[in-house]
């Protein structure tokens, strides 16, 4: 029996402000995620979505304010989280190679690798592809690989950068699927899209950015049927100007 | 017009019979350069990696600095090697002068800016599209080094290459460092320069066609990595 470790949820962004080329692009940004509900960052282009799941991820540092892990686990964050950019970066190795590589980062030990590879393969049906050059697959696959990848580290917080942005219908629906399956297996998700079909789609939460603020956040029942801003209003009926 | 034709045909001659002369000649030069190529690899391709991912004061400086090493007069670097291996220089006490090993020294330090350079080069390219994604991972800086190497290796190849065109071609270095001692230090570009100062042009003939040989082999390899790479293996 495996014991589950302890959480590092909620995530605490407070004033979070990201400045680049004498630019503010984030702009005191205050947000909390818990566990569960899949929270989608909802905005159009340009809104500063990207810039402020890397701020959460850790791969930016903010100009000001604190991103703060608050789970009773915290000091571990790094280790218990997990990314998906919206054009995979596949290593120059095999599918496996590629899941198995990630596993190695975590310190998950040689004899658990295998099967952990295996299992993610088959989540993601790429299992035929286990031998196959990751960058020899369509981007639909290597997308599919790339959370296949993260999957297989057992993230409680996935962040998803558009995934879905650069694929046809038919890629966009199987990685929404296993997106799904990972949410049902218990992974936090926070999901960047302008996509609003697929924020109907897959929203429990919803946080509407624009010009580098939070114009708007709740639930996506609520956001979609009644917007309390001109702004969010407007993005729903695709009448928003930049 | 005669006389040179028939230095073709006699230096063909030593080719084909593997005349035991020119073969010790060229294994010892493969032996030299291989080696110095080897180290410089080793000490060369972590070098650049991380001069390309690593954050440091005068790190520009230093990718400048390789760069222009790049162009290295060998005769210079010979003259550098044998100051320090001669008997009063800092590393006399190790007698490598005029021995092959002096010429490896020489060599390698010939190559290895070479190499390093174009590791940074191929690395940084690398980093660039793979900095996020390894951060993400949780890849330290030397797991992030390894793993840029192994993903660059074709790439990275193509450096080793130029290292080996490099080292296997000059004879500035490895005349004054190695003494071009027969049977001892005596390389292809050596023995060309000195058979043909004597006048035998049939032996300088025939290394020249295998250093030219080699030369097209080298570079046929560097396409074939280049494929290779292409096709996402």
């Amino acid at each position: 029996m495996t014991i589950a470790p302890a959480s590092i949820l909620p995530l605490r962004l407070d004033g979070v402000c990201y400045d680049a080329g004498g630019k503010r692009l984030v702009d005191g940004v205050s947000l909390a995620f818990a566990a569960g509900p899949r929270t989608l960052i909802l905005g159009p282009n340009g809104a500063g979505k990207s810039l402020l799941l890397r701020l959460a991820h850790g791969l930016l540092a903010p100009t000001a304010g604190l991103v703060l892990w608050q789970g009773p686990d915290a000091r571990n964050a790094g280790r218990h989280q997990a990314m998906v950019f919206q054009r995979p970066v596949m290593l120059r190795r095999s599918a496996a190679a590629n899941i198995d590589y990630a596993l190695r980062l975590r310190g998950v030990p040689r004899d658990s690798r295998r099967p952990r590879v295996e299992e993610a393969l088959e989540r993601a049906g790429l299992e035929r592809f286990a031998g196959t050059p990751a960058r020899a697959l369509s981007i639909g696959e290597q997308q599919r690989l790339a959370l296949a990848r993260a999957w297989a580290t057992l993230p409680q917080v996935l962040f998803l950068d558009e995934p879905t942005a650069s694929l046809d219908p038919a890629a966009t629906w199987a990685v929404e699927g296993i997106i799904d399956a990972i949410h049902r297996a218990g992974t936090k998700i926070v999901m960047t899209t302008h996509d609003l079909a697929q924020a109907r789609r897959l929203a429990d939460d919803i946080v509407f950015l624009n010009h580098g603020r939070v114009v708007e956040q709740g639930t996506a029942e609520r956001f979609f049927a009644s917007p309390r801003t001109p702004e969010a209003a407007a993005f729903i009926a695709g009448t928003l100007r930049w | 017009m005669h006389d040179i034709a028939a230095a073709f045909a006699t230096s063909f001659g030593l080719i084909l019979t593997l005349d035991q002369g020119l073969v010790e000649i060229v294994l010892r030069s493969l032996q030299v350069s291989l080696l110095a190529v080897g180290a410089a690899a080793i000490v060369g391709l972590p070098l650049g990696a991380a001069v390309a991912l690593l954050r440091f004061p005068g790190r520009r400086a230093v990718a400048i600095l390789l760069s222009s090493l790049m162009g290295l007069p060998p005769v210079v670097v010979g003259l550098i090697v044998y100051l320090l291996l001669s008997r009063a220089g800092p590393l006399g006490v190790l007698g490598l002068l005029f021995t092959p090993s002096a010429m490896v020294a020489a060599q390698f330090v010939l190559v290895t800016p070479i190499v390093a350079a174009l590791a940074r080069q191929v690395v940084e390219d690398l980093w660039a599209e793979y900095e996020e994604q390894l951060r993400s991972l949780g890849a330290g800086p030397r797991r992030a080094i390894a793993t840029l190497l192994w993903d660059g290796r074709f790439s990275l190849m193509t450096a080793l290459l130029a290292g080996f065109g490099r080292a296997s071609a000059e004879v500035g270095a490895v005349m004054i460092v190695g003494g071009n001692i027969d049977h001892v230090t005596r390389v292809m570009t050596t023995a060309i320069a000195l058979e043909t100062s004597k006048g035998d042009l049939a032996l300088a003939l025939g290394l020249g066609l295998i250093l030219i040989a080699l030369s097209l082999l080298v570079n046929g390899a560097a396409f074939v990595v280049r494929d290779l790479a292409r096709s996402g293996a």
